[in-house]
């Protein structure tokens, strides 16, 4: 479903190039979800970013679906086929259109005639219900924003959805309804994940394998037994597992 | 009585039940606000007594504001019939300041008009669209910017000849500038929100980001400036009606009285005076609701913490 | 020894739909230990820790029967017998010390203005005492910090850096709201680790505001559990697993476990009487 290999990505020129991410190579399985788990810095948000491309810089060969990718141009299929879902729901719906408004444009973007039918049955399917269609950002708490922010990615029905830290700005007991969330939405709609977190017990619950990201380069992938057993190859690895089950 | 609060309960609702009642209640929440602050409505009270005083101009004026009575010229404030006196030719002043402010809120109007949404343009496409077009388009407004607002006026009056309309384009051309670069400044940094991101995910073409998402964030700070600057506009169209540059002779705009008024200006200040100090009310009135309305269309109102 | 003591605390924000309660009637006292104050956004923990120092700003309104800091009433305190406590006596270190340091000066020369302004001495003596301060906070190349600007400083330097500013004026009580929440988990043990020998060196009184369970029940001696701006539980750190409170137990139950896989996550029942039950007291 997705095929990566030996990725790139860099920001500026000459002096200044930053080499966010080097020779990443990874695949995911129709239907599985994957784990890039590292710390800040690390270029695993990056990665998603090339995909979508919104880091317009890159090179090496990105396949999603059997189509090749090339530089930061998508087409409609593309958009249609891959979503994502952003870190900071505070930051990542327009705070003058109110929820019917993201997602009827959204849905008009997509080519959908039925709107009004469809932004009724996102919102329930989202579990938000239609009291909140009319509602502005700023009448919706953090794990409301995501449930619409979640709403709007599924609006194009696509098969792969691109989480960026989709719970890590929200308290745990929110945390834990979104994930709930997730997983239900994945069973019904038969997604893939590829999902970034730095926080190894939510990957550890969400994905199947997982890889592990240091300073731009994948360190080790593995997979969610190992992850659980905590036995992991690489040193950095091991001592991020240390660092997050130290009780 | 009980119908009026459930008004107020409908319109402070936090779930709308459609996008009328959405709207209507933001509009509402907006307005409470600004209610509360007591300079802002001070400021609206007086844009509306304005807005008033033109319409009903051939109401209110106790005179005809063109007739001339050369034989009671420059009489003092207060004097029967003329409560503000009245200029050289024998006019009375106070029909004359109530007509005059139909040309106020014209030239005001055109100028809101014109300078800010071709600064919008201007700003949104430049930021957007980064590389040449920014480069090409900034460099534009550098150079307007560059040159003294009053003094590009007076060259555009110049070249397009006196009259209201032309000092009112002249001022236009010379106020977009400062639009141009806010509304780029904002456009940055909306463009690198998550949101932006997510709606180009979906295939939004920059058309529709421009148009859709970014001009409603731009758009809240461009009326606060531009109720800010309207001191200024107010004062550049006076002051080029006081060169003789914008409005003619007859007409009764406020800079050009002050301009007629400044050759007895010693024996007879009032003729000067009461113009300028329309021109100083109106200008504080604009200040003031602007001042306001920045607390209100702050888009960042959450609760707290 | 009681440190501090705190009783009957509200935090009042009038707003258009009436006064909105962001603390209500929280009492506890705090001594020569590390206390933390847990809860999720909008519990009122945050609030709490400003409240004591009354950083609190109109129009909001902070209420108490008493604060007492070893038996002076910080109520009673004008505002500028206040601002001799803060910072001396009490210290805060807030989440990102991206926004507690000023960007445009050196960080040695931050410190050594906040040694000046607490202290009478020279600035030679204002520099060594800061470059033991950094060394304090396991800062290696205390030299060099000295000289650099806040920019380039990293999360964890940058928080260090910022406990160590706290500590110069040898405060009694240190409250730090949110101090790791920034940063990521291996730096995080390193901040802690740090400010926890700091902190049993000095005798000082330690207040940790975090939404964190876990790293609260790992490094603390006592825990509050806050919800609605209500204490709703108190507990010793290392029982806070066998917490008796719904509310606790739903929060450890909905965190995800690599031990304990589940197919779904409990999820949180609010119950309305949570936040109408009086806040339990602490008088020991």
């Amino acid at each position: 479903m997705i095929d990566i290999q030996n990725l790139d990505v860099w920001f500026g020129d000459g002096h200044d190039r930053v080499d966010a991410v080097r020779r990443a190579t990874f695949a995911v399985n129709a239907g599985e979800s994957f784990g890039l788990v590292g710390e800040s810095g690390s270029g695993k948000s990056t990665i998603l970013r090339a995909i979508t491309g919104l880091a317009p810089t890159w090179s090496g060969r990105i396949e999603i679906d059997g189509q090749i990718l090339h530089g930061k141009s998508r087409d409609r299929t593309f958009y249609k086929n891959v979503q994502m879902v952003f870190q900071d729901p505070y930051a990542s719906l327009h705070p003058r259109h109110s929820v019917d408004q993201v997602l009827g444009e959204t849905l008009s973007l997509h080519g959908f005639r039925d709107i009004d039918t469809r932004v009724v049955k996102l919102l329930d399917d989202v579990g938000l219900g239609t009291r909140f269609r009319f509602r502005y950002p700023h009448q919706l708490s953090g794990g409301q924003r995501q449930r619409v922010a979640i709403a709007r990615a599924l609006a194009g029905e696509p098969d792969i959805l691109l989480l960026d830290e989709p719970t890590s700005a929200l308290d745990v007991s929110v945390q834990a309804e979104i994930l709930n969330l997730l997983c239900d939405i994945r069973d019904q709609r038969k997604l893939t994940y590829l999902m970034v977190s730095h926080d190894l017990p939510v990957v550890g619950h969400m994905c199947t394998r997982l890889a592990v990201m240091k300073d731009g380069e994948i360190v080790e992938v593995m997979d969610v037994a190992q992850l659980r057993q905590m036995k992991a190859s690489h040193p950095y690895s091991q001592s991020l597992l240390d660092a997050s089950v130290a009780q | 009585m009980s119908d009026a609060t459930t008004w107020r309960a409908w319109l402070l609702t936090d779930a709308p039940t459609s996008r009328r009642h959405a709207r209507l209640a933001s509009f509402y929440k907006g307005w409470l606000s600004l209610r509360g602050n007591t300079m802002a409505m001070v400021g609206l009270g007086i844009l509306v007594g304005l807005l008033l005083m033109a319409l009903f101009a051939p109401y209110l004026a106790p005179h005809d504001w063109k007739a001339q009575d050369l034989g009671n010229r420059l009489q003092p404030l207060g004097s029967p019939g003329h409560v503000l006196g009245t200029d050289s030719l024998g006019r009375d002043i106070l029909s004359r300041l109530i007509y005059g402010s139909r040309i106020t809120l014209y030239i005001v109007t055109l100028v809101a008009l014109i300078a800010p949404v071709a600064g919008l343009l201007v700003g949104t496409i430049a930021g957007y669209v980064g590389g040449w077009a920014d480069v090409v388009l900034m460099r534009i407004t550098d150079i307007f910017l560059a040159f003294p607002r009053l003094v590009l006026a007076l060259a555009f009056v110049a070249a397009l000849g006196a009259g209201i309309e032309n000092a009112v384009l002249a001022i236009s051309l010379t106020a977009w500038p400062p639009y141009a670069r806010m509304a780029r400044a904002e456009t940055l940094t909306i463009r690198a929100s998550d949101y932006i991101s997510a709606i180009r995910l979906q295939g939004a073409g920059p058309i529709r980001i421009i148009t859709r998402h970014i001009w409603p964030l731009c758009i809240s700070s461009l009326i606060v400036r531009v109720t800010l600057d309207m001191a200024g506009i107010i004062l550049a169209a006076a002051g080029l009606g006081f060169l003789g540059l914008g409005a003619q002779p007859p007409s009764p705009e406020w800079g050009a009285m002050i301009s007629e008024g400044r050759r007895f200006i010693l024996d007879h200040w009032w003729v000067a005076t009461v113009p300028g100090l329309a021109i100083f009310t109106v200008s504080l009135a604009f200040n003031l609701l602007g001042d306001g309305l920045r607390d209100v269309l702050d888009p960042k109102d959450g609760g707290i913490e | 020894m009681t440190l501090l003591d705190v009783q009957n605390l509200w935090v009042k924000f009038p707003t258009r739909q009436g006064i909105f309660d962001a603390v209500r009637g929280v009492s506890f006292t705090l001594g020569k230990e590390r206390l933390g104050i847990v809860g999720e956004s909008g519990s009122g923990k945050s609030m709490t820790g400003r409240a004591i120092l009354r950083l609190i700003r109109p129009p909001g309104i902070v209420e108490a029967d008493y604060i007492r800091l070893e038996g002076t009433n910080l109520l009673d305190l004008t505002e500028k017998q206040m601002r001799a406590v803060r910072g001396q006596r009490i210290s805060m270190v807030m989440q990102d010390p991206k926004f507690s340091l000023n960007p445009v000066m050196r960080i040695g020369d931050q410190i050594m203005e906040a040694y000046l302004l607490h202290n009478r001495a020279g600035r030679a003596d204002a520099r060594k005492k800061s470059l033991e301060m950094l060394e304090a906070v396991s800062i290696r190349d205390a030299e060099r910090v000295m000289r650099a600007y806040p920019h380039e400083m990293s999360g964890g330097m940058g928080q260090r850096i910022m406990i160590a500013m706290m500590l110069i004026p040898d405060p009694k009580i240190l409250i730090a709201d949110e101090p790791t929440s920034a940063l990521d988990v291996s730096v995080q043990r390193q901040v802690l680790d740090i400010m926890d020998a700091l902190v049993k060196e000095r005798g000082m009184g330690l207040i940790f505001i975090s939404h964190d369970l876990n790293l609260v029940a790992e490094f603390c001696d006592r825990v509050l559990i806050m919800y609605a701006g209500r204490i709703v539980e108190v507990c010793d750190a290392d029982r806070l697993h066998d917490a008796k409170h719904p509310y606790t137990r739903g929060l450890l139950n909905s965190l995800p476990r690599l031990d304990h896989p589940r197919d779904r996550l409990e999820v949180l029942q609010r119950d309305p009487a949570w936040s109408d039950a009086p806040s339990v007291g602490t008088q020991e």
